[in-house]
């Protein structure tokens, strides 16, 4: 089944939920490799997002997307902000206009999300962020034949990046002043974006 | 964890509530997106000044709005960097028609969120020039980090600035001052306690009760290394070797030192470290022309101190001696 409208509400309410649910956990990662505000930045800016969903009429999937990202942008701040905003803007502009979306799109659209993170950014692979998980999920997407196939494979690919950010020493953002010290945690925004991951296969998968 | 606050979400709300009433009179308080703005803003045919940050360093940046120094602030939540928004509605607010200059403390989050801002006031036509702050000497590998931190220097930055706004020199030659004020400084801080956020409500890091941390950030960002407390000429020798070394600062330069608390060091304590600084820089044949101390870039209620040297030049000393009337720096007037 392709990605329709409420199918992209439902991905974000879950999403919003997870950022609730898991608040105290992204605050506890980045206590330890940052400055300990990701969980609670995430849950204002996800909470703003829902409002803002609910206030207007959304058109389709990249509509969804542009409002949440035009709440984050304006009520995350820190590097999550601009972030996760220019990744669900560049989603959103790639879908605009499509009331539903095949696998084939919708991995194109993470693909160009992926690479606003990284123009935004400028991570690169084994930074220790969020591009740690994002980058083999946007691929298992983009190898997969199904759309429910793809996303159960990218929940995993995350997971498997962001546990894979444990043992890195980060080289981006406030974590990276830790050097040596910043290897043997998990990293905060890896941790948050395998949770978009997984909201996306729970609304989204058949 | 106890604090002062209502609870942990309204913390910047409420504040910026007490600032208006404390301050109406001079400043004036947008609350979407929260901005701090002189009440006579814009000053017709003046280069204006905004910077803005996380906030729990006050009286950095809000502290600062007035004539003579910022003509506006953009407080962030509690050690996160404000919304691209706020440096929109802000650089709006404060156009003269001789364009805004922004001035950021280098952190990831602060550095993209005004870039954004850039991005999204192309078309307005208001001309802007960006000042980054990246004094802090205690990063030592800053091409394997996001480079040097934005601390003490960035007050000087904006005192120094403000003084030539207001003497009406234009855009360029305001940021060109700013870089330079910048180039010629070097900070590094130090720890006694960590600091809590509001939001965590745990101690940003742990520190034994006899140890210190060698340059410290001011969100609890580890430094150098940590040591046995020692006396008070030990610890300012541990800061200033490093900053001396950088610049390098060498004898017969004019300098302004400056001694800032954390927030939570009495200030008897700064005048100890400041002593032990005056006779450092003596020793060196440095000159102290200016001088500043007190908390001015806090921690929360991080005790320890940092010190900051700028090399100081005539058209420096000429602004930093111009009249300023903020809430918490005030002179010449």
């Amino acid at each position: 089944m392709p990605i329709t409208r409420d199918g992209a509400l439902d991905w974000m309410n879950r999403f919003a939920g997870e950022m609730s649910e898991h608040r105290q956990e992204l605050v506890a990662l980045d206590t330890a490799i940052g400055d300990g505000d990701h969980g609670t930045n995430m849950n204002r800016g996800m909470t703003k997002a829902l409002e803002k969903l609910d206030a207007s009429p959304q058109d389709d999937p990249g509509a969804v997307l542009k409002t949440v990202a035009m709440a984050l942008v304006s009520s995350v701040g820190g590097a999550a902000g601009p972030l996760y905003g220019t990744l669900f803007l560049q989603m959103g502009n790639a879908l605009a206009g499509q009331s539903e979306v095949d696998l084939p799109a919708y991995a194109a659209a993470w693909r160009k999300g992926l690479e606003g993170v990284q123009a935004r950014g400028k991570a690169q692979p084994q930074d220790k962020t969020m591009v740690d998980a994002l980058i083999p999920a946007v691929e298992a997407l983009e190898a997969a034949s199904d759309l429910d196939g793809g996303l159960r494979a990218a929940v995993q690919a995350a997971e498997e990046g962001m546990k894979a950010t444990t043992p890195l020493v980060a080289r981006k953002g406030r974590a990276s002043y830790l050097g040596e010290r910043s290897a043997g945690h998990q990293d905060p925004g890896a941790t948050s974006t395998y949770y978009l991951f997984k909201s996306a296969a729970e609304a989204l998968a058949g | 964890m106890k604090k002062l606050i209502n609870s942990p979400d309204t913390v910047l709300q409420d504040a910026l509530h007490g600032v208006e009433a404390a301050y109406g009179d001079r400043v004036r308080v947008i609350y979407e997106p929260a901005v701090i703005v002189r009440i006579d803003a814009p000053v017709k045919g003046k280069v204006g000044l905004i910077s803005g940050g996380g906030s729990g360093h006050e009286p950095m940046h809000g502290g600062f709005v007035g004539p003579g120094m910022l003509d506006a602030a953009c407080p962030g939540e509690v050690f996160t960097s404000p919304t691209p928004d706020q440096m929109l509605e802000a650089t709006k607010a404060v156009d003269g028609g001789a364009g805004v200059v922004h001035i950021v403390k280098n952190y990831t989050g602060d550095v993209m969120n005004f870039d954004m801002a850039a991005d999204m006031g192309k078309g307005d036509d208001i001309e802007v020039e960006t000042v980054l702050t990246n004094d802090d000497v205690a990063v030592e590998d800053s091409l394997y980090t996001a480079g040097r931190r934005g601390v003490g220097v960035t007050v000087l930055v904006e005192k120094i600035c403000g003084g030539a706004a207001d003497d009406g020199r234009n855009l360029q030659q305001v940021a060109e001052l700013g870089r330079r004020v910048n180039a010629n400084g070097r900070s590094m801080g130090m720890a006694l306690t960590p600091c809590i956020t509001p939001a965590s409500g745990n101690p940003s890091f742990e520190l034994a009760d006899d140890e210190v941390e060698i340059g410290i950030g001011i969100h609890g960002e580890p430094g150098r290394f940590r040591e046995k407390i020692g006396p008070a000429s030990q610890i300012a020798e541990r800061l200033m070797t490093p900053i001396l070394e950088d610049l390098p600062f060498s004898s017969g330069d004019r300098v302004l030192a400056f001694v800032n608390g954390m927030g939570g060091t009495p200030l008897i304590e700064l005048f100890v470290m400041y002593n032990e600084v005056a006779k450092i820089a003596g020793q060196r044949g440095l000159t102290i022309e200016r001088n500043l101390i007190g908390n001015y870039i806090t921690s929360l209620e991080m005790q320890g101190c940092s010190i900051t040297l700028v090399k100081l030049d005539d058209e420096m000393v000429r602004y930093w001696d111009a009249p300023v009337n903020t809430p918490a720096l005030r002179w010449g007037v």
